[in-house]
């Protein structure tokens, strides 16, 4: 079947989903999945051509503090916020991106930046303590009944849960894209041969920073949807290292180098942490994090291709392998 | 249409080219020759942009090129291959070769151009055009095809080959010769083909330089080289050279 075809059945057969009279948690869930789905998806546009970020909670963190920020102080509506934390977020990666790619910090060095990146964003937010709470955290002033379009707020969750889908699907429609562009082309010669790459006149910098600022930019609208949902963040779960190595983890697991691979490790992630809460509860205090740690280590042994990954190539070896058979080799 | 005046590379005290000048017809193919360590590479080097000279010039019809970055030198017209193939393994081969003629041309093509430039390219070398064959398909001679691919899809007006013979069997350097041949004649290329090995390049090149020891012992024609009693010296001590078996020091 058409892959469009296939896409927008999808999208509807979700979009029906609110009308089975699912129950709150159910749709909690599905929401949860939709907006984190689309943070790793804005992650993994950039992390599949090995420019791994150890620091995109520093985007979530603008995302949704800026926002906040500004609607509780200002009353600025989200719809102004937003767009202006994600010109914050796109500065901050050109301006920690321009040097690193300059200068070719790459791999495991260019991991470490974006570290340093993320802790940077949390203990800004941490030391602005009269402006943001501090490690308190900060609520998003609601609006009176519960719903405004102007605030981003919705009271009734099914409401917010087409605004999650239309953000995801515009997230996988955004890989898409570049998936199909010369971008790629110009992403992956980079990151495999940067010398050969600009041999053939590739501008490795700009390649790197535009998919840079990109992700950066997407994950901002992540963080900003994900503090409306909330209506609370706190700088440990929006911009913490263990949030930006969740963000890792999930992809990973997920499948780096599909399209559907991030929202596979969403629901993964999620499916993880809630049998961790409901079978141990609160007790065992860090435990999910030990647990994801293991579970990485795995995968990048077992299934460096993730969940998606590994199924898809499980069927093209169930098809015969059609991958495999052409061009001879040309000698 | 290429001129090199007094090139020279210094690392620290060391000279590895020294007062290097040489010129370059349109549509000539020159053959830039010396054993190990006689700073043929580090003349590519500089020319191809990896490496900055430390004094001399290098005129591009005209213009100095020396000192730009590698990009620079490939937007003003340079296409060069690697001595050992730097494929984009992740990208199909066609993808490879797209990859040059849309960027080599500052993606100032169209997408379908890129791939009519790629296509040809690819069937000028003799690689499949096939969009989903791999590069992992392709044995040492295919990945060697695929860097002049690669290099002529970017539309350059000289081209730099950097030991293009280099582990191939005896039947493929002269498939490799014969293709850089016809190449030049197909698309009125210039060529410098750097090689460490002179027998089966001394078939097509018009001209030859010899460096030995950053210096150039000798520039001429491909018939007189092996005459040369310096060239003779630096590569065979004093036996005579035999023209079609030339071997590799």
């Amino acid at each position: 079947m058409d892959k469009r075809i296939l896409a927008v059945l999808g999208i509807a057969a979700l979009a029906a989903v609110p009308q089975f009279g699912l129950g709150n948690y159910h749709l909690h869930l599905l929401i949860t999945v939709l907006i984190w789905g689309f943070v790793y998806t804005s992650w993994s546009v950039m992390g599949r051509f090995g420019m791994v970020s150890l620091g995109h909670g520093a985007f979530l963190g603008v995302g949704g503090y800026v926002v906040t920020m500004l609607w509780n102080s200002f009353g600025l509506t989200p719809w102004v916020g937003i767009p202006i934390a994600i010109v914050l977020s796109m500065t901050m990666a050109l301006l920690v991106g321009y040097p690193c790619f300059r200068f070719r910090i790459v791999g495991h060095y260019f991991a470490l930046v974006t570290l340093a990146l993320g802790e940077v964003v949390r203990l800004t937010i941490v030391g602005l303590r009269d402006q943001t709470g501090g490690s308190l955290g900060m609520t998003v002033e609601g609006v009176p009944g519960g719903t405004s379009f102007l605030a981003l707020q919705f009271g009734e969750r099914a409401t917010f849960f087409y605004l999650a889908l239309i953000v995801w699907a515009a997230g996988l429609w955004v890989w898409r894209m570049v998936d199909r562009s010369m971008l790629r082309y110009a992403l992956e010669a980079s990151s495999e041969d940067e010398d050969a790459a600009a041999s053939v006149g590739v501008n490795v910098t700009r390649a790197k920073l535009m998919i840079t600022m990109l992700s950066a930019g997407m994950t901002t609208i992540g963080g900003a949807l994900y503090a409306q949902y909330q209506m609370y963040i706190n700088p440990e779960t929006i911009s913490g290292i263990g949030i930006s190595l969740q963000i890792v983890f999930a992809v990973i697991a997920g499948g780096l180098f599909t399209q559907l691979g991030p929202t596979v490790g969403a629901m993964f992630t999620l499916l993880l942490a809630e049998t961790l809460r409901v079978t141990f509860g609160h007790d065992i205090h860090g435990l999910d994090g030990t647990i994801y740690g293991l579970l990485l280590v795995l995968f990048i042994i077992y299934m460096p291709k993730g969940i998606t990954g590994s199924i898809a190539a499980g069927l093209v070896r169930r098809r015969g392998a059609p991958g495999a058979a052409p061009a001879a080799a040309t000698h | 249409m290429l001129k090199v005046q007094d090139l020279t590379k210094r690392f620290g005290g060391f000279v590895a080219v020294d007062r290097v000048s040489f010129s370059l017809e349109q549509g000539e193919i020159l053959g830039l020759i010396g054993p190990n360590g006689s700073g043929k590479s580090t003349t590519f080097n500089m020319i191809a942009g990896m490496l900055k000279p430390s004094a001399g010039t290098i005129m591009l019809e005209g213009r100095e090129i020396g000192g730009l970055a590698p990009i620079e030198i490939c937007h003003r017209g340079i296409g060069r291959t690697f001595q050992i193939p730097r494929p984009f393994r992740q990208l199909t081969i066609l993808e490879n070769v797209v990859t040059a003629a849309f960027f080599g041309q500052r993606g100032h093509v169209s997408r379908t151009k890129a791939h009519d430039h790629a296509e040809e390219a690819l069937a000028l070398v003799g690689l499949p055009t096939d969009p989903q064959a791999e590069v992992a398909s392709l044995g040492a001679a295919g990945l060697k095809k695929l860097e002049l691919a690669r290099a002529i899809a970017t539309q350059p007006k000289l081209l730099l080959a950097d030991e293009s013979l280099g582990g191939l069997d005896e039947t493929e350097m002269n498939q490799a010769a014969d293709m850089l041949d016809h190449i030049r004649r197909e698309k009125n290329i210039t060529i410098i083909w750097v090689e460490h090995i002179m027998g089966v390049l001394m078939r097509v090149v018009d001209r030859a330089i010899v460096l030995d020891h950053g210096e150039k012992i000798f520039e001429g024609l491909p018939r007189e080289v092996a005459k040369d009693p310096k060239v003779i010296e630096i590569y065979l001590g004093t036996e005579k050279i035999t023209f079609q078996e030339g071997v590799a020091t």
